[in-house]
């Protein structure tokens, strides 16, 4: 054979002819790849949206409310909810307005109603001054986005003491929305914790961590919250008792995640990379942060925006109930504790719609979570 | 459905002609073309080998033809089947779900995979699975049913059939199950059968029994074999005739001992002189063919693998070659044997 | 003081692994063992190729890891001439091993599982530089003479995994196993993953490399056309232990053990007038046969005595100059065919 057929190894390189969106694919990091897998997928597009807006509604609630949380108006108890207008007999107006409200009393049944006045306009404003607050807790202003200018505005009704529930969703975003992180955070670290020793060293560790999960996942929920909360010091303020429910549901929330964990490592672990990296004399606490985490990450990111939601239920579950977050402190759960008895419901059905912002925030976090489910291993293909 | 005579001619001795097929898969990343007018032909009886790489749409074309091509998949071509009475039908025009197609999957055609676990059902027995299309398509009885499974799983050399026939796939080692797989074939009495890299996960002496099976069930029932791989070595010993695909074409098609002597597509010779031989001497290089296969969302211009070709020139990159028959029964698809027009004799025009 | 003849670099002697089988709910208790490696001798000679064949779960992949101590083995010596020094690898501290490895390197089956796709090619190369301390700036200059050894481009360096196809990533995989400039590399089925036209590339270039650095490999395959191109010694291997090893064209040429012979016969050649020979053996591996006494070949063997099922037989000189060597009762009776 003519020796000049051997190849050089520079030969067999392949001519260097790349489009530009190629060259985009070869240079980009894992979090890019899924970011490129993720938008594809609509649905969880807009859930991501949602609860984007969710978020900011949350952190502008007193710049969005047109009343502090526990401002009550006198005479205006269970006002159901008002409807903006922008026409009516008079002609259109280009400014929104609401009717103003009288109080009746319905002399067959004994209620009191609320009746719309049509012969005057309450005009809405915006950016108008009010009550003052602290913005982030740093800058003092009364500004808020809206009001009714010699009136009153309540978008979402009242409740039983006259407080307005629009104000209540946004302040009680605050609460419920943020336990649910700061719950899934906690669950978080004690997950790869234990779920990372557990798959990691194996052995003896390994089966007392699973003992220890079996046992705590085998436990009814609502019995175990309620003696964890019951052991809260009835003195606690306000805001002790938030961390404490918040410590107690991501102490319970935790085996989900640390069983994934476990799951991932015992599978990455034995690749061949990991493998590689040992052999190649790498240090095993610089195998688990620069080769083990990373490539659970995405995956554990995934589980968690699906944890999430049952943070935010249990929370909600246990406020309701009356076991966790107490008055006045405002939650979504706190809010539907009025609307425990029935009559009230008939009366008041408005003061469900705490219940409603429960179900989109739940949702929304399922549909966000199937989607970076699917772009978490953005090598598929 | 009605058979266009005039349409669908095809030769009589064969049972099964592709003509001009291309398939394309619409994704989102783009359009995928994963077979690009490939045409060849299965003599009765006889045995056709398709080779190529991974990726170069050997598969696509044998699922193809059993239309069992995924929902993105869009296919045009034309498959003729010769049936039983010697009508032909065109494949191509049958509802991939419908009775005519499941008539000719169950009866006429069968094919076996490369991992026949993923092909046998992990719930159900052996003689479940065995009699399910004798049952199905034989009218037998239950009973006449198990008899011919354990009489078939015999033939497939299965050793205490009688015993095996009532265990599930998972407790047979690997060629055994493959033995189950052609059984299960076989037990439809197909007239074709597409044996798609039936080996490949198999240990050599393994392999060499499998092989050595569908050989003696090929000649026992008259089967038409279209043997699916990426192995030359198992090619050579086991068809008649060997189509060398790469990209999603056929470049080069043949007798399997005239292409294997005398290899005409740079293509082709470039993967018999990159394979080491168990017989090689010593010291001698095996050589490289340069570069790796394209991407698959590539468009081509020109040649396929013009790329990767020592012997590439000008034109190459300016179209795609047309098939030039050479020998016989000899094709090839390449712009060094296209300049005599009195040679060419394009099939598909 | 360890010591070992001057032109061997690896010498394994009676290497065993087992993995215990256990049972129990809290307490695990041993009931028994899986048998993998099961007394395994060979030597490597410096500069050369050892290849080690065999079928899927004969115990050769669990051999290349013990000799690289990926796994631990039950017992055996394993000798390794360092740069400093001869070794025992199964009997090394932390620190120590973390040493020979320097000199004593893998290269993995699947492209794809052993780079980690996460990070850029830069890192996969310069990781065994950076655990052994090389600053920043010496690491990316060793990386882009490592790509253009291999036959990359320099400016790959930037780029992940997913843009390169399996045999670009097997040299990749090549490049990190050379950054250390090691005496010898186990490669694990390193083309078996990848396309016929593109093995011979990887092949051709662990060849190119030996010539250029002296490089010894350990080679295990199964592809016997593949095995006999690359290696100058060979051992079959069957159920965990060596039946016959030899010097490459011996061995093909002149198989003294009927499992030999029997591999060889069943490849088919790419070549359609080779003869082929089907049915030189019946049956395939069931697990049983860990358990028998005598030659574990014996089931399926067609030679096979009443002695070959009372008596293991050893691995014994079949020749005068102790190049072959064949685990058979009947090793210099029997006339075996082999390829030619």
């Amino acid at each position: 054979m003519d020796p000049n057929l051997v190849p050089q190894p520079e030969l067999i390189d392949e001519p260097e002819v790349l489009q530009d969106a190629e060259a985009r694919v070869f240079y980009a990091t894992q979090w890019r790849l899924m970011w490129w897998k993720f938008r594809k997928h609509k649905v969880a597009m807009v859930a991501f949206a949602v609860i984007v807006v969710m978020y900011l509604g949350a952190i502008f609630a007193p710049l969005l409310a047109p009343y502090r949380a526990d401002e009550r108006h006198r005479g205006f108890v269970y006002v159901p909810p008002q409807k903006v207008r922008f026409r009516d007999e008079h002609g259109f107006s280009l400014r929104p307005f609401v009717y103003p409200l009288e109080q009746e009393i319905d002399m067959q049944t004994m209620q009191r109603k609320f009746i719309e006045d049509p012969t005057t306009r309450i005009p809405i404003h915006f950016f108008v001054r009010g009550s003052s607050y602290k913005l982030f807790g740093l800058f003092e202003t009364n500004i808020h986005l809206f009001g009714a200018d010699g009136g009153k505005v309540f978008l979402f009704g009242t409740d039983d003491l006259g407080r307005d529930m629009f104000s209540r969703i946004l302040y009680g975003a605050q609460i419920s929305m943020s336990i649910g992180l700061v719950g899934v955070f906690l669950s978080l670290l004690l997950g790869l914790f234990f779920g990372g020793i557990s798959g990691y060293y194996g052995g003896a560790i390994d089966n007392v961590i699973q003992r220890i999960i079996e046992v705590l996942r085998s436990f009814p929920t609502i019995p175990l919250w309620m003696a964890l909360s019951a052991a809260l010091p009835p003195d606690l303020s306000p805001i002790g008792v938030y961390m404490g429910i918040t410590i107690i549901l991501s102490l319970i929330g935790w085996t989900a995640l640390g069983r994934q964990v476990r799951g991932k490592v015992l599978a990455i672990k034995n690749e061949d990379f990991v493998i590689a990296a040992r052999l190649s004399g790498t240090s095993e606490p610089r195998i688990i942060v620069s080769h083990l985490i990373p490539s659970f990450m995405s995956h554990i990111i995934a589980s968690l925006t699906l944890a999430i939601p049952q943070m935010i239920l249990a929370e909600t579950s246990l406020s309701f109930l009356g076991i966790g977050l107490r008055p006045p402190v405002v939650s979504w759960g706190v809010m539907l504790q009025k609307a425990q008895n029935v009559n009230t419901l008939m009366m008041a059905p408005w003061l469900l719609i705490p219940g409603l912002f429960v179900v989109i925030y739940v949702l929304a976090f399922n549909f966000l979570g199937d989607g970076l489910r699917d772009a978490a291993d953005p090598y598929g293909n | 459905m009605k058979v266009g005579v005039l349409m669908d001619k095809m030769d009589q001795d064969h049972i099964l002609e592709v003509q001009d097929l291309t398939v394309k898969f619409l994704m989102d990343e783009g359009t995928v073309h994963a077979v690009n007018g490939v045409s060849f032909v299965v003599p009765a009886g006889k045995s056709v080998g398709i080779v190529g790489e991974s990726g170069c749409g050997k598969t696509v074309s044998s699922y193809s033809i059993t239309q069992l091509l995924p929902k993105s998949a869009r296919l045009t071509g034309r498959i003729l089947f010769r049936e039983r009475d010697g009508q032909v039908t065109n494949i191509t025009n049958l509802t991939p779900d419908g009775k005519e197609m499941r008539r000719i999957r169950g009866k006429e055609i069968a094919m076996i995979f490369q991992e026949p676990m993923s092909s046998l059902s992990p719930v159900h027995t052996i003689c479940n699975q065995l009699s399910e299309a004798m049952l199905q398509f034989q009218g037998m009885t239950k009973r006449q049913a198990r008899t011919r499974a354990v009489e078939l799983l015999q033939l497939v050399g299965i050793p205490y059939a009688e015993r095996r026939v009532d265990e599930y796939p998972f407790q047979l080692s690997g060629g055994m199950r493959q033995r189950v797989m052609i059984a299960m074939a076989l037990s439809r009495n197909p007239r074709v059968l597409i044996a798609d890299e039936p080996t490949t996960a198999l240990d050599v002496t393994l392999q060499a029994q499998v092989l050595r099976l569908i050989q003696d069930m090929q000649n026992e029932f008259n089967l038409s074999l279209v043997l699916i791989t990426h192995d030359l070595g198992v090619v050579a010993h086991m068809v008649d005739h060997v189509c060398i695909m790469y990209m999603g074409q056929i470049v080069e098609s043949g007798p399997v001992k005239e292409i294997y002597d005398d290899p005409k597509h740079p293509y082709t010779k470039g993967l018999m002189n990159s394979i080491p031989k168990l017989r090689g001497r010593r010291g001698e290089r095996v050589v490289p063919i340069s570069g790796s296969v394209p991407s698959a969302y590539a468009v081509q211009t020109g040649c396929p693998f013009c790329e990767r070709c020592p012997e590439r020139s000008k034109r190459c990159t300016q179209g795609i070659p047309q098939r030039v028959k050479i020998g016989s029964e000899h094709y090839v698809c390449c712009h060094l044997y296209q300049s005599g027009k009195e040679e060419q004799d394009v099939i598909n025009a | 003081m360890l010591s070992m003849p001057d032109d061997v670099i690896l010498q394994v002697t009676d290497l065993v692994k087992h993995f215990p089988i256990e049972a129990g709910f809290f307490r695990k208790k041993q009931i028994g063992a899986i048998r993998a490696v099961d007394g395994v001798s060979i030597a490597v000679q410096k500069g050369k190729t050892l290849g080690l064949v065999g079928e899927s779960g004969c115990g050769k992949t669990t051999t290349a890891r013990a000799i690289l101590r990926a796994l631990e083995p039950t017992s055996g010596s394993v000798l390794f001439r360092t740069r400093e020094g001869i070794v025992d690898m199964a009997r090394l501290g932390a620190a120590d091993l973390k040493k020979a490895r320097a000199d004593m390197q893998m290269i993995f089956q699947d492209p794809y599982s052993s780079l980690n796709s996460r990070l850029p090619i830069m890192d996969i190369i310069a990781e065994p530089l950076k655990s052994h301390g090389y600053p920043k700036a010496e690491r990316e200059e060793r990386v882009k003479e490592l790509l253009e050894l291999v036959g990359l481009r320099a400016e790959y360096a930037r780029r992940y995994p997913h843009s390169f196809s399996g045999g670009q990533r097997q040299r990749i995989g090549v490049a990190r196993a050379l950054a250390l400039n090691p005496a010898l590399i186990v490669a694990d089925e390193p083309v078996s993953a990848l396309d016929v036209s593109v093995q011979a590339q990887v092949l051709n270039l662990l060849l190119d490399l030996q010539e250029q650095f002296g490089l010894s490999y350990v080679f295990i395959g199964h592809d016997l056309s593949v095995v006999r191109y690359i290696c100058d010694q060979v051992a079959v291997m069957y159920l965990g232990k060596i039946v016959e090893l030899a010097d490459v064209d011996a061995l093909y040429e002149d198989p003294r053990h009927p499992y030999t012979s029997t591999l060889l016969l069943a490849v088919p050649d790419a070549n359609p007038h080779a003869p082929w020979r089907q049915d030189t053996v019946k049956g395939e591996v069931t697990g049983d046969e860990r358990e028998i006494v005598g030659c574990s070949f014996a089931p399926r063997c067609r030679y096979a005595q009443d002695i070959c099922r009372e008596k293991t037989p050893e691995l014994q000189n079949v020749n005068a100059d102790s190049t072959h060597l064949s685990a058979c009762h009947f090793a210099s009776e029997i006339t075996l065919e082999g390829v030619s």
